[in-house]
């Protein structure tokens, strides 16, 4: 078989419902003179929560934009639920939804019109009584008829997350999904997150900066810098690798380059 | 959105989604409601009372009757087709809302279609009243070209809609910084179309130019219409050969430059 054969043959599960959630082979991004991704590969299984680590500019932010198709590759291959992206993207946009710092809602609908829009857009069955639902889990039933713009930062961060989960996507991508909740509202929307896993054996990607949000909800970790994956486990591993008893002293000790002290 | 591929079927509950979309949009703000009407209504008073002064002073105008008008309210549905796809796309990247629509299976295509359609309904909103101030204020009846009128009406919106779907592809491109081509391409158009007097005007190397621009055979069409009372179809086959030629050309444009940004990262950016 030649390379040209494997690359076309690529992602190599034939059963494309047995394939993995999310496979990342030597993804490269390079931006004029900056490598912001470098040569990453993994591979999430579904029905996984898995926590993306790292610093400002580790990478992060443009590897789930690549997995989402929104950045194309310089070089390396992505496939979502066993469809090549950008390529295949079609057959896989309507089972995956996302939530991003760097998106909004449009500010002058109301958030009933919003989820209205989208829901449309990704042909939910039944919209109106889902996005009743949603507004129940998500305690938005009160600002269903309020404008987007006139809510405030947590309510925003709610309603986007309506919006993410409004198809009941397979693959959900989440950007720093409770950066500006608070404590309460935070710890909430990740018991609807673990409950949402469970209910629909969702696959979840979660970039974030909240270590103890990541300990709480993910089944593995992957930390990045400088565009490389400088560890790849579960939160517990890691930990334990580093001596550590929190990830938190574990991003500290990645980001302020004390690994190897660490591990030696 | 697969920025890639035009190939794969339309799927029209998403293209009803994006309409209803701005149609809320439209809704929800009555100042650009009355945007849609103000500046027309201006345009047609303006341009109808000095019609009314050269009528009554040049004789070649009296025979004339109606160029000057008509010509304005045709000019009007040109750039306020392309205002009104472009403004629909702009509310997409001033909301910050483009990276939701892309991440989702809404098609280039699909959103393009969704901007065509938008743009009619808006130019209807502004250009209907306009017409109808023509007619009680100056006399001046549009819809009385006739069937004529219906070429001429689709070869404008037509040329409207491929300066907008290029200038969009290159805020997509660049993001919000390249917001002033948005406002300004059409007017580029505006002297080599020959709105306002005829193409023998211009000097013999320019001609070529204009006759490259489809709004050229539009308003060529009209004086003729309204001069010599003679409907030019050849003028009008033309103007729907090059149009062709440019809606295929901008949808190709679209495409590239929705590819370099993701290339270059422009979608999550969006701003400057």
């Amino acid at each position: 078989m030649t390379e040209n054969d494997k690359a076309s043959s690529w992602p190599t599960v034939a059963d494309r419902r047995l394939a993995a959630a999310i496979e990342v082979d030597r993804l490269v991004k390079v931006y004029k003179q900056t490598r912001a991704v470098d040569g990453i590969s993994f591979s999430l299984s579904r029905g996984s929560i898995t926590g993306l680590l790292g610093g400002n500019g580790a990478g992060k932010t443009t590897t789930i934009a690549m997995i989402m198709g929104l950045v194309l590759p310089t070089s390396g291959k992505v496939a979502v639920l066993g469809h090549r992206m950008p390529d295949e993207s079609a057959e896989v946009l309507g089972r995956m939804n996302f939530e991003s710092p760097y998106v909004d809602m449009p500010m002058r609908l109301t958030v009933r019109q919003n989820l209205t829009i989208f829901g449309k857009l990704y042909a939910v069955k039944n919209l109106t009584e889902r996005i009743a639902r949603l507004a129940d889990d998500l305690d938005l039933t009160e600002f269903l008829d309020r404008a987007n713009g006139k809510l405030s930062a947590g309510q925003k961060t709610r309603v986007a997350l309506a919006k993410a989960l409004i198809n009941e996507p397979e693959l959900l991508l989440l950007d720093e999904p409770t950066a500006s909740l608070d404590p309460d509202t935070a710890d909430w929307v990740r018991a609807h997150l673990e409950t949402y896993r469970k209910a629909n054996d969702a696959t979840i990607l979660l970039a974030s900066h909240n270590m103890l949000e990541v300990e709480r909800l993910c089944d593995r970790v992957i930390i990045m810098k400088r565009g490389r994956i400088e560890d790849d486990d579960t939160p517990d591993a890691i930990m334990a690798r580093y001596n550590r008893t929190t990830l938190e002293e574990v991003f500290l000790d990645v980001a302020r380059g004390r690994v190897q002290e660490t591990l030696r | 959105m697969n920025g890639l591929t035009l190939h794969r079927g339309l799927a029209m509950h998403r293209i009803n989604a994006m309409i209803l979309r701005y149609w809320y949009l439209l809704l929800s703000s009555w100042p650009r409601l009355l945007e849609l009407l103000y500046w027309p209504i201006l345009q047609i008073i303006t341009w109808g009372f000095l019609q009314l002064y050269i009528a009554e002073n040049a004789n070649f105008f009296a025979r004339a009757g109606g160029t000057l008008i008509g010509a304005v309210i045709l000019w009007d549905i040109l750039f306020r087709g392309q205002l009104g796809f472009s403004i629909s796309f702009l509310e997409e990247m001033w909301s910050r809302n483009i990276g939701n629509l892309m991440m989702s299976p809404l098609r280039p295509i699909e959103f393009l279609l969704a901007l065509m359609i938008m743009s009619l309904i808006r130019l209807a909103i502004g250009i209907i009243p306009m017409t109808l101030l023509a007619l009680f204020l100056f006399h001046f009846n549009l819809y009385s070209l006739g069937l004529p009128l219906i070429p001429f009406f689709c070869n404008l919106i037509f040329t409207s809609w491929s300066v907008g779907i290029f200038v969009s592809g290159l805020v997509l491109r660049n993001g919000l910084g390249a917001e002033s081509i948005v406002w300004t391409l059409m007017f580029a158009l505006m002297p080599l179309a020959c709105i306002y007097y005829p193409v023998s005007v211009l000097p013999v190397w320019l001609q070529y130019v204009a006759w490259a621009l489809p709004p050229t055979y539009v308003f060529e069409g009209m004086r003729a219409l309204l001069i010599e009372n003679t409907f030019r179809t050849d003028l009008m086959l033309d103007a729907l050969l090059i149009n062709g030629l440019l809606l295929v050309a901008s949808f190709g444009a679209f495409l590239a430059l929705l590819r370099s940004a993701k290339k270059h990262g422009s979608l999550l950016s969006g701003g400057e």
